[in-house]
């Protein structure tokens, strides 16, 4: 008898099998009824089988590369930490890098994973709906890998081990909180906009080239692994953003006004997220990789105008706060370390003034601004610490009603001034940072009333542990604050006199002398 | 503009006058003094004095600073946002026109932070 041998299917046919061959119209309930999400933002698809996945990932491959991936990084991972590794990093001031970008990251890629698994259900093609779900394991992960690689730090030095708790308490982690509710408690398509593309496809390569290059210039090879393992998926997160830009504004003429506005609005949000990113290349690795002006001028003024030229021909034009960023770059990451350093006792991470050969770097990368607005309040500062009296503003900030940083930045054009924003909604006054953040209040101010700001709520009395009568005659609101935020007490202060500065000194001398 | 929803959107705002027990937000901001990042937000009763408001909250906030031990009080320019106005010293934030979630900025002539860059 002849066996009859299947023939072995080809990459694409397997791929439809594998995908759109598992997607069905539902009978029992009409479609629009299963699928309620995809309508309502006012986006119309009429052919959900024109969507194209650049990538044709079938989930039995997927396991497989990221089984791949997850055993090299694992091996990386181990290595470092048996022989010590966190005693070759340049300096124990580098460790503030990962208190502040791993303690605040997790949190994030797990909403991103949760916001991928919604929208993955709420999709109609087959095609974006695989995509959505690869991509929310992607994020899972990343969360994961990200909470391994600082448990070994987490071991040797203070701050990073109440990270979840922190999360939604902390006044400095809340912009990237309300960067990921914001995108989340919107429809799928602004989802897509918000993470898919502004933050991954515009904004991704701010993050990881500070992040990854900065941890292998410094010596992490822990960090650094876990990035480039990160990494490795973004290419495939960048494909889906754009695709599903391309896929709204190809099914219909109506679709570009609102997909404009979602690109202006979430390439200003994640613009503000990254000020705090910025601060990290020009003021927390202690071997610099490049400027924020410079990583600004390649990945977003180069990279990401390319990007809006190549889009112009479906009618997209740049992000409307386009030339803010370009001013801004000259300032933000200034702006933003003055307002860290003036907190030491209410951060997850230590902050330091610049060292004189530190200001002599700032200065020639930022040659327009540095030494007319900054240099004097770092050596103003480094006088009085000297003086035993260093710099600690204990008052509580005002915040932005949208993107929630604290107001800090100039009014556009004038360095000298601080850029203040209102609107009035229904009786009620409401502050921002800046014109783009007043115009996504404006649009939606229904739901940006609802902005839960720290500082508004500790005046409430709705930061304290457990155990406080907020109703007692004496009670005095924030009084409790440390124990609110679980802040451990040795990464509270300055660096400088630190226990971490202490420890690291004391084992580095173990691992090379007698 | 009005929000899309998919249903009835109605929420109050979180920081509505009523949540804050008879007190009331407010934001000071010293102009050009920008070592202090941004400005810092109290709440306070709408019976607090402007002289208090002073003493007790924008004294201890701002006295850091080198310039602020020089400061002609009788020569500060007040504004409430972007509108100018007088304080009475000796009167409340309420009779001075300062309500709910009102920012005050001042100005102090001369007075421009360290080399007078702002800061």
């Amino acid at each position: 008898m002849d066996m009859k041998v299947a023939k072995k299917l080809g990459l694409k046919e397997r791929y439809t099998m594998m995908t759109r061959d598992l997607a069905w119209d539902t009978t029992y309930q009409p479609m629009d009824k299963v699928f309620p999400q995809v309508t309502y933002e006012g986006i119309k698809i009429h052919d959900w089988d024109k969507w194209e996945d650049p990538f044709r990932l079938t989930m039995d491959a997927y396991w497989k590369y990221q089984a791949e991936k997850e055993r090299k990084l694992y091996a990386i991972l181990d290595a470092f930490n048996q022989n010590n590794g966190h005693l070759s990093v340049t300096d124990a001031r580098y460790i503030n890098v990962l208190k502040l970008f791993l303690g605040s990251t997790p949190p994030l890629e797990l909403m991103a994973g949760r916001g991928f698994s919604m929208v993955g259900r709420q999709m109609v093609g087959a095609g974006p709906r695989v995509a959505c779900m690869m991509q929310a394991v992607d994020e899972y992960r990343h969360c994961q890998t990200q909470i391994h690689s600082i448990s070994n730090y987490n071991k040797f030095y203070s701050g990073l081990s109440e990270f979840a708790h922190q999360q939604s308490r902390m006044w400095y982690l809340a912009d990237g909180k309300s960067f990921f509710d914001d995108a989340i408690t919107a429809g799928p398509f602004e989802f897509m906009v918000a993470i898919g593309f502004a933050f991954e496809y515009v904004l991704t390569n701010i993050l990881f080239v500070p992040f990854i290059s900065g941890a292998a210039y410094n010596g992490d090879m822990a960090a650094m692994t876990v990035g480039f393992s990160a990494q490795s998926d973004e290419a495939r997160h960048m494909t889906l953003g754009l695709e599903c830009i391309k896929f709204m504004l190809e099914q219909d003429p109506d679709n570009l006004p609102i997909v404009q506005r979602w690109i202006d609005k979430w390439t200003w949000r994640g613009t503000r997220k990254l000020a705090s990113v910025g601060m990290m290349m020009d003021y927390m690795l202690p071997k610099r990789i490049m400027s924020f002006k410079e990583a600004w001028e390649i990945y977003f003024e180069e990279n990401g105008g390319a990007l809006f030229k190549d889009l112009a021909r479906y009618g997209v034009t740049v992000p409307k706060c386009f030339p803010q960023t370009i001013e801004e770059k000259e300032h933000i990451t200034h702006q933003s370390w003055i307002g860290f350093y003036m907190k030491p006792d209410a951060m997850s991470f230590h902050t330091w003034s610049p060292s004189p050969e530190e200001l002599d770097w700032l200065s020639e990368k930022y040659p327009n601004t540095f030494d007319k607005y900054y240099r004097p309040v770092y050596e103003h500062w480094a006088k009085m610490e000297k003086a035993g009296k260093r710099f600690n503003n204990k008052t509580q900030p005002m915040n932005c009603q949208v993107c929630v940083t604290t107001v800090k930045y100039n009014e556009p054009g004038d360095p000298m001034t601080t850029c203040f924003r209102e609107s009035i909604y229904k009786g009620e006054k409401y502050h921002f940072c800046s014109d783009h953040c007043k115009e996504i209040f404006e649009h939606e101010p229904e739901k940006y009333i609802q902005t839960f700001i720290t500082s508004h709520q500790v005046l409430q009395g709705k930061c304290e542990p457990e155990g406080v009568d907020t109703d007692a005659p004496d009670f005095k609101p924030g009084s409790h604050m440390m124990e609110y935020w679980r802040l451990d007490p040795d990464v509270q202060g300055d660096f400088n006199g630190s226990l971490d500065q202490k420890n690291f000194a004391a084992w580095r001398e173990l691992a090379t002398k007698n | 503009m009005s929000i899309t929803a998919l249903g009835p959107y109605e929420f109050k705002s979180r920081d509505a006058v009523e949540n804050y027990k008879g007190k009331q937000l407010m934001y000071v901001n010293w102009e050009k003094h920008r070592m202090f990042s941004r400005p810092f937000v109290i709440a306070v009763e709408p019976s607090l004095k402007f002289s208090e408001l002073i003493e007790k909250f924008v004294t201890p906030a701002y006295e850091f600073h080198p310039d602020f031990a020089q400061i002609d009080w009788s020569k500060v320019v007040w504004q409430n946002s972007n509108t100018p106005f007088t304080p009475q010293l000796d009167k409340s934030l309420a009779e001075n026109g300062v309500g709910h979630k009102d920012l005050i900025r001042f100005t102090t002539p001369g007075l421009d932070g360290l080399n007078g860059i702002g800061y």
